[in-house]
């Protein structure tokens, strides 16, 4: 086994506060300069860019993994992830069924675009990600875990959009696979704040949107190999897989 | 009514946006879930909210609303002050909890 520098936690230029600048292209040729082994591509409300990106980083030896940071009713924000395309597009489905149409208005959101490989605009999705969907944290983790993909609330003690500062607590019935913390929060102090919770695996990702924030920070893992599934297994802990927070 | 005369009325703070105290008011909604508000609040509608960072902003600016009052003596966060100033929307304060300044705007503009 050995030590895997992930990131599971980027905005594309898809998202409307995406820079101009995370474009696919340039997240993975960012990821490989900064030695990130695994990348998730995790814009809000939409798992469109993921492809690309895993095709673009699959030649240089980065695992991508698909998702989306959903904006929940309560808009609590969550990382869901998940490995196959059939997942992915299934993912994509249950968001569409549940993003209500408000229009973008790139002036005051910014814009929301799809992008190729030369950072040329293919199209310019119309309703606003950064909406809520009328689903709530239960709702979102019960889909995600019914496609097979992993639900970790994002950055939990951040004090805006987090399951924090909605709900006041993590609900200690909410089946996750991790819980995000802030970058700068310290692991233990969060176990110790949150004793009512039994033991949660905690990891940290960057939330870039601004190229300069990729891999800030970032996780190590302890896997077999970069995989999905073995990523899986170190966030429960299983088979002497580990998260090295 | 204009916003100018519930400032009055009501004892409000003016942050910022003191351009938009003319504002005609149409209305209130009170929420504090920004999706929410984007989804159901009308032009002209004064905000209640507790929310002071600059999203709201956005929002309000989209919605057309007549202005923002900010509870329990929150203050708007220093990006919000500039854009309220920009976009000409007043942005209100009050000590009070969201159920008293509610109460009395409601008996002000439904009444």
């Amino acid at each position: 086994m050995q030590t895997y520098r992930a990131d599971l936690h980027i905005h594309t230029v898809l998202s409307p506060c995406g820079d101009l600048d995370m474009s696919p292209r340039n997240i993975v040729a960012l990821a490989k300069a900064r030695n990130l082994d695994i990348i998730a591509i995790t814009d809000h409300n939409s798992t469109l860019h993921g492809p690309l990106a895993r095709r673009l980083a699959t030649p240089l030896g980065i695992k991508v993994l698909f998702g989306a940071e959903v904006t929940t009713r309560e808009e609590a924000h969550c990382v869901c992830l998940f490995d196959t395309e059939e997942q992915r597009q299934a993912f994509q489905a249950f968001i569409d069924d549940n993003l209500p149409n408000l229009p973008n208005n790139p002036d005051k959101f910014g814009y929301q675009v799809v992008v190729d490989e030369n950072d040329e605009i293919l199209q310019e999705v119309e309703p606003l990600l950064i909406s809520a969907l009328k689903s709530s944290v239960g709702d979102v983790q019960a889909k995600v875990h019914e496609l097979n993909g992993l639900f970790i609330p994002a950055h939990v003690d951040r004090p805006r959009y987090s399951l924090i500062s909605q709900l006041g607590f993590i609900p200690p019935d909410l089946r996750f696979d991790a819980l995000e913390i802030f970058r700068n929060t310290d692991p233990s102090e969060f176990l110790a704040l949150h004793s009512y919770l039994k033991n949660p695996t905690l990891i940290k990702n960057s939330d870039a949107h601004f190229p300069d924030q990729l891999g800030e920070p970032y996780t190590k893992y302890l896997l077999e190999s970069p995989t999905f599934e073995e990523i899986a297994k170190a966030l429960h802990r299983q088979d002497g897989r580990e998260v090295l927070l | 009514m204009k916003v100018s005369e519930i400032v009055k009325s009501l004892n409000l703070k003016v942050f910022s946006g003191e351009s938009g105290l003319s504002n005609e008011i149409d209305g209130g909604y009170v929420s504090d879930l920004l999706s929410d508000v984007m989804g159901h609040a009308d032009a002209g509608n004064v905000w209640v909210t507790l929310q002071n960072h600059k999203n709201v902003m956005a929002i309000a600016s989209l919605k057309e609303l007549a202005a923002i009052i900010l509870v329990k003596g929150i203050e708007p966060e220093a990006d919000t002050i500039e854009q309220s100033n920009q976009e000409g929307i007043p942005v209100l304060g009050t000590n009070l909890g969201t159920y008293e300044i509610v109460g009395k705007l409601y008996q002000m503009l439904n009444t």
